[in-house]
């Protein structure tokens, strides 16, 4: 484990718990936000830039402004008054740590660990554009028409609805 | 002897890392690389301070900064002196922070705005054989890191307690992500075309010569109409005029840093500047041809020059642009990136793609003409209509 590993595990888990427990919501979101940076940090020592690039454009370019938005425009942005910790945490870190103990002896004695590590493959953002492009491309295309479709939808959803005593003319 | 000039810098390195032992060597490299941006950088940022209120007298028709120069002399240096009083003013004023104010992430945001600001210099290329990192995918690194400059613009509104700070930073922010995508649909052709995502790629595609002329993108029908569109969606990123919404005094004081003073205002001021020339350079990069000469005849001047040359003249235009035109209203900002700019920008890349498959002669030149000016004119006239230029009428004011 190189020291710089460490450090950016040290900061991606630091910004989870940070996420989890601050009190007010948009501390926790910029919390996440850091958390994010650090697994594109992750991803970038382990060569793969194209994710790591693009964790960063969507994570933290995208969706944690998306939660910080939508934080501020349904709430106030005061710190509730009491503990962000609910009665039953004790229960809820057993059965955590109970998951844990399962996905962890599940991952130790998988048939996948004592097989030979094969040598890393060289993902260019070349490779990986053309695998999208040849291999890929139907999935490409339905997620596309998905995203497409998601769009409408909300654009529909916030079209202003036409009402007919509305006082026509006087456009600002 | 010019080759040598031109790789002054690139020779310099070389030699002062060959000095070090072999296992520090990356990290010093990296240490001087560093250090040669952030010289240079702020320092192109202190000119352009000056340079920008000396051009925008001039354009009002008064003097602008003339009178700092070396202390104890008649030396007034036509005024260039000034941003040295100016740094040592915003060093020793007052830090205020407002009572009700989120003291942390108060603190962090001009931190966490030129932090990016200053990772994306890290792709450019200066000059030939100048790039610091010359990342695979150095294009998408630059627009990544760009994404996390709203991160810090809303921490700054937030955290201030304070109306228009919070006005300031959903304006920028909202602003910011409209104009993104026609930036990034505008440089897509450009990787189209070239093929690749690596900056240096790119430039070595354009320092080619027909007849003297360089081949640059801003010289075919989809570069021209890319380079455009990048020029206006860069002048938004940065939030200069004619997109200055965010912070237009008039209206909500200075946006998402009103509560910011001393040398944290200095920061985003800095942050702010260092992000326009950062675009700017990546404009240059896509379309204007890098480090590259547009004559061959003039190639023996060195890359960094040119490229330094490049950038100080979109920088004059930007702040030609600042004394000429009004500030827009927030629903025709918004009107000119969607109805507009994207439209256009998704037309362009059909024409790029057009342009790489048909075959190199004069009716690849007309046929991407004709569908560029087609969509011009027909997403122009949509965008007038329903628009009754009447007289105006001021509802609270009469």
């Amino acid at each position: 484990m190189s020291p710089f590993f460490v450090i950016t595990g040290i900061v991606t888990l630091l910004g989870a718990a940070f996420a989890m427990s601050l009190r007010n919501l948009v501390h926790c979101a910029l919390a996440m936000a850091v958390a994010f940076s650090g697994i594109a940090a992750l991803y970038l020592q382990l060569d793969a830039q194209f994710v790591g690039f693009a964790e960063i454009l969507v994570y933290v370019g995208a969706i944690a402004i998306l939660i910080v938005f939508a934080i501020l425009l349904t709430r106030s942005g005061e710190a509730p008054e009491k503990s962000v910790l609910t009665s039953g945490w004790m229960a809820g870190i057993a059965v955590s740590a109970m998951v844990f103990t399962m996905l962890g002896w599940a991952v130790l004695n998988s048939s996948a660990i004592p097989k030979e590590t094969p040598p890393a493959p060289v993902a260019t953002v070349k490779n990986v554009g053309d695998a999208l492009m040849t291999k890929f491309v139907l999935p490409l295309e339905i997620i596309g028409l998905v995203l497409t479709a998601a769009m409408i939808g909300a654009v529909i959803i916030a079209l202003k609805e036409e009402s007919k005593n509305e006082n026509p003319g006087r456009k600002s | 002897m010019f080759d040598k000039l031109d790789q002054i810098f690139v020779t310099v390195l070389h030699w002062l890392v060959s000095f070090v032992p072999e296992g520090l060597r990356p990290v010093v490299s990296a240490m001087l690389c560093i250090a040669f941006v952030m010289a240079v950088f702020p320092g192109v940022f202190a000119i352009t301070t000056v340079l920008e209120r000396k051009i925008l007298g001039r354009i009002q028709n008064r003097y602008g900064p003339n009178r700092v120069g070396i202390p104890f002399t008649k030396i007034r240096l036509c005024g260039f002196g000034q941003f040295i009083p100016d740094g040592i003013k915003s060093l020793t004023k007052e830090d205020i922070v407002p009572r009700a104010a989120d003291k942390v992430v108060h603190f962090l945001a001009p931190v966490v705005m030129l932090m990016p600001v200053l990772l994306a210099y890290a792709v450019l290329p200066f000059g030939r054989n100048m790039t610091i990192t010359d990342y695979d995918a150095g294009l998408l690194f630059f627009f990544a890191v760009g994404g996390a400059v709203e991160v810090s613009v809303f921490m700054a509104g937030w955290s201030s307690r304070n109306k228009y700070s919070l006005l300031g930073a959903m304006r920028a922010i909202a602003q910011m992500v409209s104009y993104e995508i026609p930036l990034i649909l505008s440089a897509v052709t450009v990787v189209m075309v070239v093929g690749s995502l690596n900056l240096s790629e790119i430039v070595k595609h354009q320092n080619n010569y027909t007849f003297g002329i360089a081949h640059w993108h801003v010289f075919t029908p989809w570069g021209l109409v890319g380079f455009a569109l990048f020029f206006i969606a860069s002048l938004a990123e940065s939030n200069r005029t004619p997109f200055d919404l965010p912070e237009a005094e008039s209206e909500i004081i200075a946006g998402y840093f009103t509560e910011y003073s001393g040398f944290k205002f200095a920061l985003f001021f800095l942050g702010e500047y260092l992000g326009m020339f950062a675009i700017i350079g990546l404009g240059i990069t896509l379309f204007l041809g890098g480090w590259t000469s547009p004559v061959s005849f003039l190639t023996w001047i060195p890359s960094y020059v040119w490229f330094l040359s490049k950038l100080m003249a979109i920088v004059f235009v930007f702040i030609w642009i600042r004394g000429t035109l009004p500030r827009l209203r927030m629903d025709q900002l918004m009107n000119f990136a969607w109805k507009f700019m994207l439209p256009l920008a998704l037309i362009n890349i059909l024409v790029a793609g057009i342009w790489h498959y048909m075959a190199a002669d004069w009716p690849r030149w007309l046929v991407c003409s004709a569908i560029i000016f087609g969509a011009y004119a027909i997403l122009g006239r949509g965008l007038m209509q329903n628009q009754n230029f009447s007289k105006r009428i001021y509802r609270y004011a009469e």
